[in-house]
């Protein structure tokens, strides 16, 4: 078994003009999502917009610059997350599959295990 | 060194590298070490046959001999011994009287490899060479050289690939029956992009390289032979033979390309002919035909059709416009519109062609300038088809195309 973080990608501004049925099914289908896989999600949540971010950016001397937003800027932000419990990849991605994200996508990455 | 021996190992190593390396890979599971093993099987054939002569079956004697040395390899690796009971099947330990002759049932599992290889969660450009590497047994050397890139690059390409496959754990397996077609589409776009590269090489002093073709070739029937019943690889294959039985007549002695119209027919491999109509003609009893099937058949109408002239052309464009529902792309949008000239006439070509000339992914595919150049010609448009001609000369790398453009245009006239 292996673990995988799930991070949701979504266009903001497309969220922001999207009608309120939109959210509606999508938070639909996450509820469906977590009731039929509940046994591989090991967790996850729901993220603040990025408009609530603030970075801590190292700079070439050890010095850490604080900036308000997220750390790279892109039409698409991480918006939530689950983290999977999943025998290999494909099964991962049939997982990754069923998240919701109606203005962008999800990302699969596998965690670093030290066995 | 006995010459028949190094004979019949590198025949071993061309035929069978797919069969031992999975065989060492569902022990190991891990691709490097796998590669270690088969590397170590093939170092002791060359000793053993020549001191015991070359087993019966070559592939047995290799694959037994990998999976011996996975079995060791595993025993002895420490940061694997944790994982151990997991990876172990009983049946997999060979009893140690058994000689390697003997073997019985070498599982075949080359199409987990190729699976793996070709994981739609691969770069495509890194399943093309993991493919070559790790399917077909090419060295690193000559996959670089096949893609005319540095050998530090292609070998970092690989690792990469690998390490890809370890820490995201893409499985070692055959996919399940629901997505198999779906995969098995993948693995046949890897395949037919190594024979279209290989076929017609997209820059390079050379119209052909046979070190990308005959991998090409022998991993389609490899496919096919392990999926007998998906039309997938046998269309491919179908595909990959008909089109490879020209490769005599595609050019002359010094590099000028022939086209496909102008094509000495008697010349085409019989054999590869023959056994591609019959492969398309069973590929097309499957419905809806897919892609490569139609390719296939398209191809096989051709080599039915005793020259040019006679050819079916009615028959062709109904087969791109099931293509086309198939595979929506503007390059069979454009061998469309060849078909169209021939059935009905060039200006009936340049018409069905107008929708491609803006289109963005044809920007700078000099096929869709030197066949605006061709019905323009054919039209009487001569300072139009100069222009076109330009165009393509603008894009086209490869030598022989492009002395092939030259050449229709000085035809023109000054």
């Amino acid at each position: 078994m292996a673990e995988y973080v799930v991070f949701i990608y979504d266009d903001e501004q497309a969220w922001e003009a999207a009608d309120p049925l939109t959210y509606e099914s999508t938070l639909q289908s996450h509820k469906q999502f977590i009731a039929a896989n509940g046994a591989s999600i090991r967790g996850g949540n729901r993220l603040h917009p990025s408009n609530t971010a603030t970075s801590l950016r190292t700079g070439s001397r050890g010095s850490v610059t604080v900036t308000d937003g997220a750390f790279t800027e892109a039409k698409e932000v991480i918006g939530g997350y689950y983290v999977i419990d999943a025998e290999d990849l494909d099964e991962a991605l049939a997982l990754a599959r069923q998240i919701p994200a109606p203005f962008g996508g999800v990302e699969v990455r596998p965690v670093w295990s030290d066995s | 060194m006995d010459p028949t021996v190094a004979t019949a190992v590198a025949e071993a190593h061309r035929r069978e590298y797919a069969l031992v390396l999975a065989a060492a890979a569902r022990i190991t599971r891990d691709l490097s070490d796998a590669e270690d093993c088969a590397q170590d099987a093939f170092a002791q054939a060359l000793s053993r046959w020549a001191s015991q002569g070359v087993p019966t079956n070559p592939g047995a004697w290799l694959t037994t001999v990998a999976r011996r040395r996975a079995m060791d390899l595993i025993r002895h690796h420490d940061k694997l011994r944790d994982r151990l009971p997991l990876l172990v099947e009983p049946d997999l330990v060979p009893p140690p009287d058994v000689t390697i002759d003997e073997a019985p049932d070498v599982p075949d599992d080359r199409l987990r490899l190729i699976f793996t290889c070709c994981h739609p969660a691969l770069a495509p450009d890194a399943r093309v060479a993991l493919t070559l590497r790790l399917v077909c047994g090419l060295s690193t050397t000559d996959v670089a050289r096949a893609f005319l890139v540095s050998e530090p690059t292609m070998a970092a390409r690989i690792t990469r690939a690998k390490k890809k496959i370890a820490a995201a754990r893409i499985p070692y397996r055959e996919p399940p029956a629901a997505e198999l077609s779906e995969r098995v589409d993948a693995v046949l776009d890897v395949v037919h992009l190594l024979f279209t590269t290989g076929h017609t090489a997209p820059a390079g002093d050379r119209l052909q390289r046979r070190e990308l073709v005959e991998p090409a070739v022998h991993l389609a029937r490899m496919l096919h032979d392990l999926l007998p019943d998906q039309p997938g690889p046998a269309g491919l294959l179908a595909l990959i033979l008909l089109t490879d039985a020209r490769r005599h007549t595609r050019a002359t002695a010094d590099g000028q390309l022939i086209l496909l119209a102008d094509q000495d027919r008697s010349q085409w491999d019989r054999a590869e002919t023959a056994e591609g109509i019959d492969l398309a003609n069973i590929a097309m009893r499957h419905r809806p035909p897919t892609r490569y099937v139609l390719m296939a058949a398209i191809a096989a109408v051709h080599a039915k059709s005793a020259d040019w002239n006679s050819t079916d052309w009615e028959r062709i464009v109904r087969l791109y416009d099931t293509l086309i529902q198939a595979w929506p792309s503007p390059v069979v949008a454009l061998n469309r519109a060849v078909a169209v000239s021939e059935a009905r006439g060039p200006a009936a070509g340049l018409e069905a062609l107008r929708p491609l000339n803006d289109d963005p992914q044809l920007v700078g595919y000099h096929y869709l300038a030197a066949t605006r150049a061709d019905f323009l010609r054919r039209l009487g448009r001569v300072d139009d088809a100069r222009i076109a001609y330009h165009e393509a000369l603008t894009f086209a790398q490869n030598t022989a195309e492009r002395a092939f453009l030259e050449h229709r245009m000085r035809e023109l006239g000054a």
